[in-house]
């Protein structure tokens, strides 16, 4: 029977290999090959790239500084007000991002809940780059926390009540034996966040807008390309996908090394 | 340094009522059936629950007092706590482990390091410093566990089953490990354990809990001589029957009767020995004023001896020598003669 | 996986069910398509609103007909078409477009400009800023946004600044019209340089431009080929720039050639 099985697995894991490999073949075969690096010398593009790493780098760590007590919190009990909070935290994962955008223009815009105060005290959002890190951990956040729950609920209690009778305060039982016992489901959770802040297109573009050097990450570059240059996008896009890889290898690797 | 708990805390939908002391150089085992409260009682004496009407005071320090809004958290108590399984820290190494508390307490890393080899030496883990928890078998790790407990230097003890996780063959090393180390350890210890042995090895004396309120503590030896409860009875291997005796003749809850040697009226518990108990192949005629017929349900050897557990309206077990077994072919299913002298059976007012 | 011929049986079953409901599915569609054809139009974003109201006025003169209408920035229109999207007509914001799609080779008759458009400064409605001209973008401090320089709106107005010799730092280079009037209207910017067509409605006020710095946005629409109803996209072309055309894209706000 077994050559059956594999046949009943290997069908539509090949065809999700397809799926997922065939638009990549299609990008690879269009793309400029012999621009590629000249592109990369370009002002605008090394600029969108550098305001992509930044945005998607300071939104995961807007999404860890606030995620984690979030999800520690979540994580500690049932709770109505509980359910409630998970749904808010999880909503970006089903909005539109452009509704994202439109809705943190509705809080945070000049004319939007929160932000007629910020205004007031001279801080204004909108078409700033501290406007693309904001969306990106709007749309990204959800993901860690997601992942942070999940890894602190499955963490064993009866670890944090050794260390106290050791003598451990709530404060070092958290940092030398729950963080690292769930260290796995955060970094997962990181890296998830990392990589949809780097991605996010239609919020950044509604909330921050789209200025060469102050918001126009790679996404929104892409963007412009594909109305007058596809050629030029599709390059662009493999710079990113390539740029994500590395990025992404050389942070498990540090991030291993350093355990 | 003396433990003392007297208190009542609520667990899941019943109350447990807990009084004991313990002195210190002491050692108290608490024994119970399953559910009984006994690892509740060394959560609140750790500090992982609170009481919630009582008080729990060491050394004369009081560390649980709901009426005075007085809760001392584990991490202020010095309290060691030596749970079932040895829960090491599986990210950190066996030394790393033993220097934890040292190291919390604010020992500098050094100091802390040193002492964490020291106490991996005496419980006879030397040079296993470097490994991981997981290389351990579960003796070793549990060993490591006390000498993490141990090295935080605590006033009191607590031992939840400490040798519940480990196989057999290393249980009794582990049993002296504990009883050298306990008898060195100068403060009040509490040991829960399900294993009578561990009990008569370890403690001087032996509170047994059931369904939530301590109902006899004693030392061994009382607790034999006068088991108040079935619990303690099978703990010590004793027959327990529950009942009322009246004009000397005790009536069991299933009915059956039996003539006693007693004056006490009323509600009454009678315990027999096994060994108390003859079996004959045909009826016997002589001075034993208890006979009856009941079938062989099981036989089971025990050191020296065997058990024969016998059915019918009065369930016993009796002891006799694997020669009488042979002698009046017992087996499974046969229908025995049991004689009974009432003098054998003690009974003592519920 | 038990090979046993009960549920090989029950495979074979779930197999022809599968194909008739593909059949009927097929045929359902089929005669669907043989009762209306559909004639699929692309126009650009900004003629969105006169667009749906010229199709519905087509379909009630030729019931046999459908209109399929798309709207979006001009540029995505001609990426699909380059993609191999299949349209009957496309309707363009600028010439240049037009002539891209010609050169793609789709065109099925020649082009024809039915309709114009002005620029125009929007602002809140009440002018809070006190906008009256070119000029006054450029005041410091002033949040202003054009679209982006690949969408038609973008180069004109950047060519209308130009004229007036005033440099606009524009905040964002916004995708589209719409969104530059969005923006406006929350509150994000205090002003945005779009179409005269845009500024109509209550929600948001228009500044007229000044003839000399003015630039007229030219709009083309011509038949495609090889889209499934030629006579159809002919048609509607027809009508578009007919009198019934002419008049709803008037009341509109376009200017007619």
């Amino acid at each position: 029977m077994r050559p059956l099985r594999s046949l009943w697995l290997g069908v539509p894991a090949g065809a999700a290999a397809l799926l997922f490999g065939l638009p990549v073949l299609g990008l690879c075969l269009r793309a400029p090959w012999g621009e590629l690096v000249g592109l990369l010398a370009q002002p605008a593009v090394a600029e969108a790239l550098w305001l992509s790493l930044l945005s998607s780098g300071g939104a995961t760590v807007l999404a860890v500084a606030l995620g984690l007590p979030t999800a520690a919190w979540l994580a500690s009990g049932q709770s109505r007000l509980r359910t409630l909070v998970r749904l808010l935290v999880l909503l970006p994962i089903v909005l539109p991002p452009i509704v994202g955008g439109v809705a943190l223009l509705a809080a945070f815009g000049r004319a939007g809940v929160v932000g007629g105060w910020l205004a007031a005290a001279g801080v204004v959002l909108p078409f700033t780059t501290l406007a693309t890190v904001v969306a990106a951990a709007y749309m990204g956040m959800p993901f860690f926390v997601l992942g942070a729950e999940a890894g602190l609920r499955s963490f064993d209690a009866r670890y944090g009540e050794v260390a106290a009778t050791l003598g451990a305060g709530p404060w070092r039982r958290f940092w030398t034996v729950t963080i690292p016992l769930v260290w796995p489901s955060l970094r997962t959770g990181a890296l998830l966040c990392w990589a949809r802040a780097l991605g996010e297109y239609c919020a950044t573009q509604t909330f921050a807008g789209n200025l060469a050097g102050t918001t126009r990450t790679m996404p929104l570059l892409c963007g412009v390309a594909m109305e007058n240059d596809p050629g030029r996008a599709v390059a662009l896009s493999l710079i990113l996908a390539v740029v994500s890889l590395v990025v992404l290898f050389a942070v498990r690797r540090g991030l291993e090394v350093g355990r | 340094m003396n433990l003392e708990l007297s208190g009542s805390v609520l667990r899941g939908e019943f109350a447990l009522e807990l009084q004991l002391t313990v002195s210190a150089g002491q050692t108290l085992a608490l024994v119970g059936p399953n559910g009984a409260g006994k690892s509740t009682c060394l959560s609140v004496c750790a500090g992982l629950l609170a009481l919630a009407r009582g008080h729990l005071v060491v050394g004369g320090r009081v560390l649980d007092a709901p009426a005075q809004g007085v809760f001392v958290p584990p991490e202020a108590r010095r309290i060691g706590w030596l749970p079932q399984q040895p829960l090491l820290f599986p990210h950190r190494t066996v030394q790393d482990n033993v220097a934890y508390g040292p190291l919390a307490r604010g020992v500098p890393a050094a100091a802390a390091r040193v002492r964490a080899e020291q106490w991996l030496e005496r419980v006879g883990l030397a040079g296993y410093g470097p490994r991981r928890p997981h290389e351990l078998s579960g003796g070793q790790a549990q060993r490591a566990a006390l000498a993490r407990t141990l090295a935080a230097e605590p006033e009191v003890l607590l031992l939840d089953e400490p040798l519940a996780a480990v196989d057999a063959s290393a249980r009794r090393e582990l049993r002296a490990l504990l009883h050298e180390h306990l008898g060195a350890f100068a403060g009040p210890r509490l040991l829960v354990t399900h294993d009578a042995v561990d009990a008569f090895v370890l403690a001087e004396r032996i509170a047994v809990l059931e369904a939530g309120r301590v109902v006899q503590i004693g030392t061994a030896a009382e607790l034999g001589s006068a088991p108040r409860s079935r619990y303690v009875a099978d703990l010590v291997g004793l027959n327990f029957v529950v009942g009322a005796v009246h004009d000397s003749v005790f009536t069991a809850a299933s009915g059956a009767t039996l003539v006693v040697a007693t004056a006490i009226e009323g509600a009454a518990v009678a315990t027999v020995h096994p060994r108390a108990i003859a079996l004959f192949r045909s009826r016997p005629d002589g001075s034993p004023r208890n006979v009856w017929q009941a079938p062989v349900l099981a036989i089971e050897a025990v050191p020296e001896a065997n058990r024969v557990r016998l059915g019918g309206p009065l369930p016993l077990v009796a002891e006799v020598t694997p020669a009488a077994i042979l002698a009046l072919g017992l087996a499974v299913g046969a229908v025995v003669w049991v004689a009974l002298k009432a003098t054998e059976v003690q009974v003592a007012p519920a | 996986m038990p090979c046993s011929s009960a549920s090989r049986a029950r495979a074979v079953r779930w197999a022809v069910a599968a194909a008739l409901l593909l059949v009927g599915a097929a045929a359902a569609c089929g005669g669907a398509r043989a009762a209306t054809a559909s004639v699929r139009v692309f126009a650009a974003a900004s003629l969105a609103v006169p667009f749906a109201e010229l199709a519905r006025r087509f379909e009630a003169e030729h019931p046999e007909l459908r209109i399929e209408l798309h709207t979006a920035g001009t540029p995505q229109l001609v990426l699909q078409l380059r993609e191999g999207a299949p349209a009957d007509v496309f309707a363009a914001a600028a010439p240049e477009h037009m002539a891209q799609v010609e050169a793609m080779g789709r065109l099925a008759g020649a082009a024809r400009e039915f309709a114009r458009n002005h620029l125009a400064i929007a602002v809140a409605p009440g002018n809070p800023h006190g906008i009256q001209g070119l000029a006054d973008l450029a005041r410091p401090g002033l949040r202003v946004a054009l679209c982006g320089p690949e969408v038609p709106a973008g180069r004109y107005a950047r060519a209308a600044l130009a004229k007036a010799a005033v440099a606009v730092a524009s905040r964002s280079d916004e995708p589209s019209v719409v969104a530059v009037v969005t923006k406006v209207q929350l509150g994000e910017l205090d002003a945005g340089i779009v179409y005269a067509t845009d500024v109509r409605g209550p929600a948001v006020q228009g500044i007229a431009l000044p003839r000399e710095h003015d630039q007229i946005a030219s709009y083309p629409i011509a038949a495609l080929a090889k889209g499934g109803a030629p006579f159809g996209a002919a048609a509607f072309v027809v009508f578009v720039t007919g009198p019934v055309g002419r008049a709803v894209l008037q009341a509109h706000g376009f200017e007619v050639p």
